[in-house]
């Protein structure tokens, strides 16, 4: 199996400040990967490397078969992103919503109307279609988010904290999407701060300090940490970093 | 690279639907220029009208009657009392009742007809100096064309006031206001409205997800800032239309020149609104910034209420780098003196040249700041 993301001893420093410190990783293609990791390990600004939003200060990567750097108008048309931050607009409906996505990525206007008739059917939404996007309820934005993002058959799509502030059944909404979506050959790269999600990844990683502190399935790490769930690993992993910035203060 | 790009036609169609989604601004945003061209033509005069004039006539004759004539009959000057002793002059202006005593001395005619001076004295109210000045100007000017008649018709009097007023005989403040009105009315389209719609995109975050896209830099630029542009555009038509409907405002020169000014400013004022929003975080921090940045300097520094000369020496300066001085020399150029390219092409100059630098650092710091 191919690599669909492949990450080389990828650093970024803001000053002297190291915020990504040399990770090294490979995501499958299909593949559902956990990027996890404490607020201010790293991870959005090693996300923000490998969208193309954020220049490395050395190493390489290249999503999609593309270098990030070299390349990243042919990274750009492969991938598709979903911010932590709700990433529509709510001055418009629904159907202009995803027209503008579908055109930003280049689709035509017959395949905007069939993939998006499709998209509202698959989440029953063409009720709602022409009603504005900001009448409607977090979880069905959120889910209609994701969806956009992978209008255009990106090869990787990147989930910035995809469920934050949903419900819990939305949630479990949410990872039936995003199970289908690897099915369907999408690989799906998630970070989010819910410990019992990132289960439901085929691999995850564990940032701490910039660098990779834990990677592998949910059970090789278990077992391999000793510990009952991920969320204990997390725990573990993260605290001596946590000790580490409170002792310097 | 093609401008026809569908990726660009999708990213300002979301646009236009965006401005013309949010009626009330947009209702605003169309009605704005009329009001202001009213509100400030008639508010923000310097002339007075109707001024009041007591007349000061010791011994009445036909040069002082053709001189009453002359005041009475100028529209901006009423006779309020004529009295024969300049002691009626200084109860009036206590009360507030007159604005300027006209004071002739006794003989004036006979002066006149001799050729030996004929003095005339001219007091105004100064509490209120600006409007004290301008009246006096005002006064000297009807007393200088009443001069100039006595010397056609006859040897006349010695003329030492020559007060003369080229462009604006009457001194209508709108003439003045309403081509600086243009660049204010498009400073607030163009800069604060640009600066507002990108910021509102990075305080939401879907400016990163446009970033991610396959649209580039310079096409979300564009896109943000080509619906402001047609918007900018009706609100130089309604202004310019107002003005002339309203205050009859002269237009001298070439439409098609003044609308390329315009056109040529707005892009400016973009740029400047594209800058501001690359320099700042929020919405709030943007409009503060297109406020102090661009609508201020264009209020006050510009010429269009204040007078560049009437600014103390070391803020003088400062008035060569606010984009609408140049535009308002150019505006006042075509509507008032009806010039063309000829005499204005040095502010049209400054004006290319000003947008090419602000582009080129505008489209910089949006990459630079967000790629």
């Amino acid at each position: 199996m191919s690599a669909a993301i492949e990450v080389r001893g990828l650093t970024r420093r803001f000053g002297a400040f190291t915020a990504v410190d040399a990770i090294t990783f490979d995501v499958r293609e299909g593949e559902v990967f956990g990027f996890l990791g404490a607020n201010g390990a790293g991870k959005t600004t090693a996300i923000k490397m490998l969208i193309g939003l954020l220049a490395p200060t050395s190493g390489e990567a290249r999503v999609a078969g593309h270098d990030v750097l070299a390349e990243a108008d042919e990274v750009r048309r492969r991938i598709g992103y979903m911010s932590q931050r709700f990433s529509l607009y709510d001055d418009l409906t629904v159907r202009e919503n995803v027209q503008l996505y579908g055109g930003v990525y280049g689709l035509t206007d017959p395949e905007i109307r069939e993939r998006g008739g499709a998209l509202l059917e698959r989440l029953r939404l063409v009720h709602a279609g022409d009603a504005r996007l900001g009448t409607l309820p977090l979880g069905w934005k959120q889910k209609l988010a994701f969806s956009v993002a992978l209008l255009h058959r990106p090869a990787v799509v990147f989930l910035d904290e995809p469920t934050g502030g949903v419900d819990p059944i939305t949630r479990r909404q949410f990872w039936e999407m995003i199970y289908a979506a690897a099915a369907g050959g999408t690989t799906v790269f998630v970070t989010t701060h819910y410990l019992d999600e990132a289960e439901y990844c085929d691999r995850v990683s564990i940032m701490v300090d910039g660098r990779i502190a834990a990677l592998g399935t949910p059970d090789e790490l278990k077992r391999r940490f000793d510990a009952a769930t991920l969320d204990e690993l997390f725990v573990r992993l993260a605290r001596p970093a946590a000790a580490a910035a409170a002792g310097a203060v | 690279m093609a401008l026809r790009s569908p990726a660009l036609g999708a990213f300002m169609v979301k646009e236009l639907r965006h401005i013309l989604r949010d009626r009330q601004t947009l209702l605003v945003l169309l009605l704005l220029p009329l009001a202001m061209v009213v509100l400030f033509g008639y508010a923000l005069r310097s002339e007075v009208n109707d001024v009041r004039v007591v007349f000061v006539d010791p011994a009445p004759d036909a040069a002082t009657a053709a001189l009453r004539a002359r005041f009475a009959g100028n529209g901006r000057f009423r006779i309020v009392a004529v009295a024969a002793t300049t002691a009626a002059v200084e109860p009036l202006f206590r009360r507030g009742a007159a604005d300027v005593a006209v004071i002739v001395e006794p003989g004036f005619a006979g002066r006149l007809a001799e050729g030996t001076p004929a003095r005339l004295l001219l007091v105004g109210d100064a509490s209120d100096p600006n409007t004290g000045s301008t009246i006096q100007a005002y006064s000297r000017a009807v007393v200088a064309a009443y001069q100039a008649e006595l010397g056609a018709a006859g040897p006349g009097a010695r003329v030492e006031l020559m007060t003369r007023m080229r462009f604006n005989p009457r001194l209508e403040s709108a003439n003045l206001f309403v081509p600086g009105l243009v660049a204010l009315v498009l400073t607030l389209v163009t800069a604060l409205m640009t600066a507002i719609s990108l910021s509102r995109e990075k305080e939401r975050g879907t400016l990163e997800v446009l970033l991610v896209s396959p649209l580039r830099p310079w096409q979300i630029v564009l896109g943000k800032v080509l619906p402001y542009l047609l918007l900018a555009f009706a609100n130089v038509v309604t202004a310019l239309l107002a003005a002339w409907l309203v205050f009859r405002v002269p237009f001298r020169g070439s439409v098609a020149l003044l609308l390329f000014a315009s056109l040529l400013y707005a892009m400016v004022g973009l740029a400047l609104g594209v800058l501001i929003a690359a320099a700042t975080d929020s919405q709030r921090a943007a409009m503060i910034g297109a406020m102090a940045g661009t609508m201020l300097p264009t209020v006050m520094l510009s010429g269009m209420i204040f007078p560049i000369a009437s600014l103390p020496g070391w803020l003088q300066p400062v008035t060569y780098v606010v984009p609408a001085r140049w535009f308002i020399v150019v505006s006042r150029g075509i509507m008032l003196k009806g010039v063309g390219v000829e005499y204005l092409w040095p502010s049209l100059l400054v004006l290319v040249t000003m947008l090419a630098v602000l582009l080129v650092a505008a489209i910089r710091r949006f990459k630079a700041r967000l790629a």
